[in-house]
């Protein structure tokens, strides 16, 4: 893992994927010039490209890297972050696609401008837009630290510092459309990077056949040495084989080891060494042997497995509607027609690319078990290909692994960095181009102290949070737009802000370290881990109370507005709205 | 004085479509009760789609755990070598998830072919 000649040729493929990056903006953004470039790209952009770059853009560290270190990490029910990841876009195509299209908006503060008329709710709207962004952007950023601190040993802010650095350039220098072409392009970067090594390791597996659901832990092939960077609490099956060096159980040991089967603390410093074929300790909560594994109803760690995964249901299949940087794009498409469309094919994207990190995540737990020790399951993806595959083929694969991971944190922070520069630029500054870039540098930095303060969870589970904040918060308000007539901008100011605090709080306490589980049977662990299923319909319900309560204010103009997002474009009733017109 | 000459003729070069056209298209434009009415129809008639097709996929893919947890042999069970919960999750829900979105832009954009027709038609 240290060897300079790997260590060589990763750093090589991080630096090929970035320059790449840059140079297809540049090329992509040679022409971008009016601030309709920069927004939406001139609203010129064919379902094709769009639904690549939608993809590009969509699939973060959460999937590339999130995903299999769930999967290995919980089993079964760590399968419902993709699914409902990719289903996201089955209720955009359903509910938001067409209509968010045709009422010719740039941003979502616009489309609600569009919709209610009320200076109040944009800003509203638009501060909501720069918070779902700036959160989406800190586990991106948390990702690029992780990557660069495990392949190449650098210090962990280095990361979010190289790709903030990145991501600022790209969109200052072309804005949307530069970055349609870079998104588009990484599509397939990550698509490869992930594919290859999981269908070599693929081969690997058909040709031994190891059993998955066996009722042990996961064992090791060789000697593996693990160090323990913070305290850990492990579950250990099996002792046999398991020596400790440092603080067990808060005694300081050498050599030593583990007395008896069951839970043990390791504090950090602490270096674990397993013999061939011992079974890895896990840590604690996470199912530890293979039947447990691989069976359903489990959860993902604390309580009440069942209401978590039906959690996961409502807040990714809602969060997605709720994204800016991916409603952004929507506004790209011609017309409500290749919205539709654009959003189809991007559903064929994700289902194709989920199934690599599905299977690396199962790989991860024969390959590399001893990732399961520490919690930093995330780096499954990154470090496995060079433990199963030897040699140079091996190295290959663990390089351009890493080129998809770094694709992966670029392209998605600077979809993100355009939303949050687009809501910027137009709403609290002038909408100059020069507005523009001013914003995304502002909006660049901000998430940095973030990403290097907030504790270290999984990055799906980070940006599932992200997800229930934006279905409690601007799925409801688009929805309740595009369908209901009685919708008034004060009741969806109280909708915002109800379902607002309630998720933000839930993900706040979560993501500061969360409640202890045996507080009142589990239940408000679980209920901050996963907020959605209270917080969505908390602000659908004050959305609709408080607008039925405000019936005088609905807007004069709802017939026409409704008219014009929901008629076809044959029938000439849309208007496409420009900054500052 | 007028006895010599022919009668007076009106002569038809062809059927005056436009008429029609115009008036339906401007009472959707212009927001008439007729034009509001029709407006009406075609959101309840798209929403109503999208409700459905929501619901469909709702109960199948909740059905899951809801299913596994109540007879968990059910999850134990294996086909062709690979147990039927990761086989449901991992592969089948993601045609199921397509399969559906198809539908709707078939459906959705097949109501607004009928909504113009309707707009475009004769009387």
């Amino acid at each position: 893992m240290t060897g300079s000649a790997p260590a060589a040729l990763t750093a090589g493929a991080l630096i090929v994927a970035a320059v790449a990056t840059v140079a297809v903006g540049v090329y992509g953004g040679r022409r971008s010039r009016t601030t309709s470039d920069f927004l939406v790209a001139s609203r010129s952009v064919g379902p094709r490209w769009n639904a690549a770059a939608i993809s590009g853009e969509y699939l973060s560290a959460a999937s590339f890297l999130g995903v299999a270190g769930l999967v290995a990490k919980y089993g079964t029910d760590a399968l419902w972050y993709p699914i409902g990841f990719t289903a996201g876009y089955l209720g955009l195509l359903l509910f938001v696609a067409a209509p968010l299209r045709r009422s010719g908006a740039y941003t979502v503060p616009d489309f609600t401008d569009f919709r209610l008329g009320s200076a109040r709710l944009r800003t509203v709207t638009m501060l909501f837009v720069v918070v779902i962004c700036v959160l989406y952007l800190v586990p991106q950023y948390q990702g690029a630290g992780l990557t660069l601190n495990i392949l190449l040993g650098l210090p962990v802010w280095i990361g979010p510092v190289a790709v903030a650095a990145i991501t600022i350039a790209n969109v200052v220098g072309g804005g949307m459309r530069s970055i349609t072409f870079v998104q588009a392009f990484q599509y397939w970067l990550k698509l490869t990077a992930i594919g290859v090594p999981a269908i070599a390791l693929l081969a690997l597996f058909v040709a031994d056949r190891p059993s998955l659901g066996e009722p042990l832990p996961p064992t090791v092939g060789q000697q593996t040495t693990v160090a323990v960077k913070t305290d850990v609490v492990v579950q250990v099956d099996a002792p046999t084989g398991v020596t400790v060096t440092g603080t067990l159980d808060g005694r300081s040991v050498r050599d030593a080891p583990i007395p008896s089967a069951g839970e043990h603390t390791l504090g950090a410093g602490t270096t674990l060494t397993l013999a061939p074929g011992a079974a890895t300790p896990v840590t604690a909560g996470a199912p530890s042997t293979g039947a447990e594994w691989i069976g359903s109803g489990g959860g993902l760690g604390g309580d009440h497995p069942l209401y978590q995964v039906l959690a996961i249901i409502v807040a990714t299949f809602l969060g997605a509607m709720g994204l800016p940087h991916v409603q952004v794009r929507f506004y790209t498409n011609p017309d409500g027609r290749a919205a539709r469309r654009t959003a189809l094919a991007v559903i064929a994207l994700l289902s194709l690319f989920y199934v690599f990190p599905t299977l690396m995540g199962v790989f991860a737990r024969l390959y590399v078990p001893q990732l399961l020790i520490t919690g930093t399951a995330d780096a499954a993806v990154l470090l496995m290909p060079r433990a199963a595959i030897a040699g140079p083929a091996g190295q290959l694969l663990a390089a351009l692994v890493a080129a998809g991971a770094i694709a992966a944190f670029l392209a998605t922070s600077s979809g993100l960095l355009v939303s949050i520069a687009g809501a910027l630029a137009t709403d609290v500054l002038r909408g100059r181009v020069r507005d523009f870039r001013t914003a995304a540098l502002i909006g660049g930095v901000l998430p940095l102290p973030l990403a290097l303060a907030a504790s270290t969870l999984e990055l799906s589970r980070n940006v599932g949070l992200v997800f229930a904040v934006a279905a409690s918060t601007l799925c409801p308000l688009l929805v309740l737009g595009i369908w209901w007539r009685g919708l008034t901008a004060a009741g969806a100011i109280c909708g915002l802000v109800a379902g607002g605090a309630v998720s933000g709080t839930a993900a706040a306490l979560t993501l500061a370290g969360g409640i202890r589980d045996d507080l009142l049977g589990g239940w408000p662990a679980v209920l901050a881990g996963y907020p959605a299923v209270v917080s969505v319909p908390l602000a659908f319900v004050t959305m609709i109370v408080a607008s039925r309560l405000t019936r005088a204010a609905i807007p004069a103009g709802t017939a026409r507005i409704f008219a014009r997002m929901h008629l076809p474009e044959r029938l000439g009733m849309s208007v496409e709205r420009v900054p500052g017109g | 004085m007028t006895s010599g000459r022919p009668q007076r003729e009106r002569v038809v070069l062809a059927h005056r479509r436009g008429a029609r056209i115009v008036r339906t298209r401007v009472e959707v434009q212009e927001q008439t009760e007729v034009g509001d009415a029709l407006v009406r129809g075609l959101v309840r008639a798209q929403l109503g789609l999208a409700l459905r097709l929501a619901g469909v996929v709702m109960c199948a893919i909740v059905s899951i755990p809801v299913g596994g947890s109540l007879f968990p042999a059910l999850t134990a069970t294996s086909v062709f070598g690979i147990r039927v919960n990761w086989l449901l999750l991992a592969v089948l829900v993601y045609p199921l998830l397509y399969g559906v979105g198809r539908l709707y832009v078939r459906l959705a954009e097949q109501g607004e072919r009928d909504f113009i027709r309707v707009v475009d038609e004769e009387p």
